[in-house]
């Protein structure tokens, strides 16, 4: 038995979750004295695909057909799946992000095998192999056994803390045959939000607000803050569906769901529909003058308070926090 | 303009979560269901506002049992045409998708619409599973859709962005918020879905892969720890020594 582990690269790049994705494929290898091995598609550095030793894979495949440069769920498909044939993997793992959304199923029925999305550890084998998963919008988690022989695993950011060693991989070159109709959907146009902010689904510090805010106008407490930790912006729905911030801030059981470290919510009263996008989080601060709020019941640490006064206190004793 | 949306049926957002027979299956006893708001407010509405437009005929496709009808009739009154119930009990992605890629294959469908995610089970994965079984194209997590001809435009959400992508009919895309306005079924809508074909078929009999063991509920939370609002150089000491957060 051998895993494969679909090492995403972004803009020629490897993200925080390549590396949880990689060393959960190393992890689970290890758990079944094994060894994992990398699929890279796309440009990539050799020295970033060689890299990705250090988290626990021996090889690394890369597929850099130039017409492989941007994504595509088909031929992705393909290519993942014919380096699963040639490696023998009886486990095939992704991150279970937006590309990730798009392969997993297609990868799973190309495979014939079992998947399970979204998983937040390794597999339990105590009788036979099960995953463990959030569930109902993080109100429970479930236990998933695959029954076939091969299996697909997607992980979700943030669920495990990638330890780096010292290996180093050897980067050997993949080709699939692929056909034109592989490449099924046209790029227009691409467009991404600047690359000093970490995109919420990935962030390990984030900062939220709510209604309570009152205005758009008022957000500029709320990004000194935000930029003062080096947070991401998040807002419940009724602040986006107004216009106050964009839809990709939205979080909640509609909108993206997250799993930071630390979550910071202000003047958001904690409806059960936004703490289903929330409920994963390590620690989350709640800021509300109501000190009924249903929010307070799911936090760590609490401040009843006005916004207005509260957050920028906070700001200031982050930064003498962070001076000292 | 021929369009398959498939529907599911999960407990209302406001549900409390809980288990029976020694935490192995989930109590329904109670819970209030609906439709799959990403089913019913994004790819129903889009579907239906395309056929406004365009011609043509909404089918939306649900596998479940009798007692989904409730939820099929809705959709029908927010302006489907007809409907198709996959009589069977839904019990994997895989097992639906199969169910679904049948009913596709026996229709002729330019648009293949899903949501994004079902928010009882959130695997995110019909769409390409489905997609995968008949070849086509899958454009995930998809935000616009417009239709031209034989090609369609459309937005599908990436970390930290988006991009825009045109396929040519049929594919299959799964679809969340941006795609359409929530609409409210009116009473002429209602009246009709009375009336309006809803077609129950067997399941194709395979295995499914995948099966839920066991469900667990969160650790309860501890008491929240209050911190004076005049007081944040403590709040930040205890994010830093207690929780490690920062
Ligand atoms: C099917 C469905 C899906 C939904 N999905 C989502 C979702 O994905 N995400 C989501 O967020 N919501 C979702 N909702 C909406 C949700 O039910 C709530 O309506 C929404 O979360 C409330 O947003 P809010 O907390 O910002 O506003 P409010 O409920 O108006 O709360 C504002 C809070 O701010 C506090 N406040 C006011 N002034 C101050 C001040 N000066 N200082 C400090 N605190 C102050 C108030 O005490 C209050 O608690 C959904 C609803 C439905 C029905
Ligand atoms: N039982 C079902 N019948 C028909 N369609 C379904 C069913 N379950 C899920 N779907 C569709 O598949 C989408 C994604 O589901 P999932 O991949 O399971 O999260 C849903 O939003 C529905 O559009």
């Amino acid at each position: 038995m051998a895993v494969l582990v679909y090492a995403e690269f972004v803009d020629g790049k490897p993200k925080k979750s390549t590396f949880e994705a990689v060393y959960y494929a190393a992890q689970l290898a290890k758990q079944f004295q094994t060894s994992a091995v990398a699929l890279t598609i796309g440009p990539a550095d050799a020295a970033d695909l060689a890299a990705l030793g250090q988290y626990g894979v021996e090889k690394v495949l890369h597929a850099s057909e130039a017409k492989l440069e941007q994504f595509q769920s088909k031929a992705y498909t393909k290519v993942i799946a014919a380096a699963a044939d040639a490696q023998s993997a009886d486990v095939v793992v992704l991150t279970h992000n937006s590309n990730g959304k798009a392969l997993a199923g297609r990868v799973a029925v190309r495979l014939e095998a079992g998947l399970v999305s979204g998983a937040i550890a390794l597999p339990d084998t105590a009788a036979g192999f099960t995953l463990r998963k959030p569930v109902f919008s993080g109100k429970a988690f479930a236990q998933i056994s695959i029954q076939t022989g091969r299996k697909v695993i997607s992980v979700n950011p943030n669920s495990l803390k990638p330890e780096a060693g010292s290996g180093s991989a050897t980067v050997e070159a993949f080709q699939a045959a692929l056909q034109d109709s592989d490449f099924d959907a046209k790029l227009v146009k691409r467009e991404t939000m600047s690359t000093d902010v970490v995109p919420l689904p990935e962030a390990e510090l984030v900062v939220s607000a709510g209604r309570g805010m009152k205005g758009p106008e008022n957000w500029g407490i709320i990004e000194e803050l935000a930029t003062t930790l080096g947070a991401t912006t998040a807002c419940s729905r009724p602040v986006a569906d107004t216009g106050w911030r964009p839809h990709h801030e939205h979080v909640g059981q509609t909108g993206v769901a997250i799993k930071p470290n630390l979550y910071i919510a202000i003047g958001i009263s904690g409806a059960i529909q936004h703490l289903a996008g929330v409920n994963q989080s390590k620690t989350i601060v709640v800021i509300n003058k109501d000190s009924e709020a249903p929010f307070f019941k799911a936090a760590d640490y609490g401040v009843v308070g006005d916004a207005f006064e509260v957050v920028p206190k906070l700001t200031e004793a982050l930064k003498s926090f962070k001076n000292s | 303009m021929n369009i398959l949306v498939c529907i599911s049926k999960v407990p209302d957002t406001t549900t409390k979560i809980s288990f029976t027979d020694n935490n192995s299956k989930f109590n329904e006893a109670g819970v209030q269901f609906i439709l799959n708001p990403y089913d019913e407010w994004y790819a129903l509405v889009r579907a239906v506002e395309i056929r406004e437009s365009l011609g043509g005929e909404v089918t939306v496709l649900n596998v479940g049992r009798a007692d989904n009808e409730q939820i099929i009739r809705k959709a029908l009154a927010i302006g489907a045409d007809k409907a198709i119930r996959v009589d069977a009990d839904p019990a994997d992605a895989f097992y639906v998708a199969r169910q679904i890629a049948e009913q596709a294959r026996a229709g002729s469908y330019e648009m293949i619409l899903l949501g994004k995610e079902t928010i009882d089970y959130n695997g995110s994965i019909l769409g390409g599973m489905v997609a995968e079984l008949l070849d086509l194209p899958y454009i995930s997590l998809a935000s616009h859709l417009d239709v031209e001809g034989q090609t369609a435009t459309l937005t599908r959400d990436i970390e930290g962005g988006k991009e825009v992508l045109q396929v040519t009919m049929p594919f299959v895309a799964s679809a969340q918020k941006g795609m359409a306005e929530a609409r409210i079924p009116n009473m002429r809508g209602i009246m009709m879905s009375k009336s309006k074909p809803l077609n129950v078929v067997p399941p194709v009999d395979i295995a499914p892969p995948t099966r839920i063991e066991a469900y667990q509920l969160p650790p309860e939370k501890g008491q929240v720890k209050l911190i004076a609002p005049d007081n944040m150089e403590e709040l930040v000491r205890l994010l830093h020594e207690e929780a490690k957060a920062i």
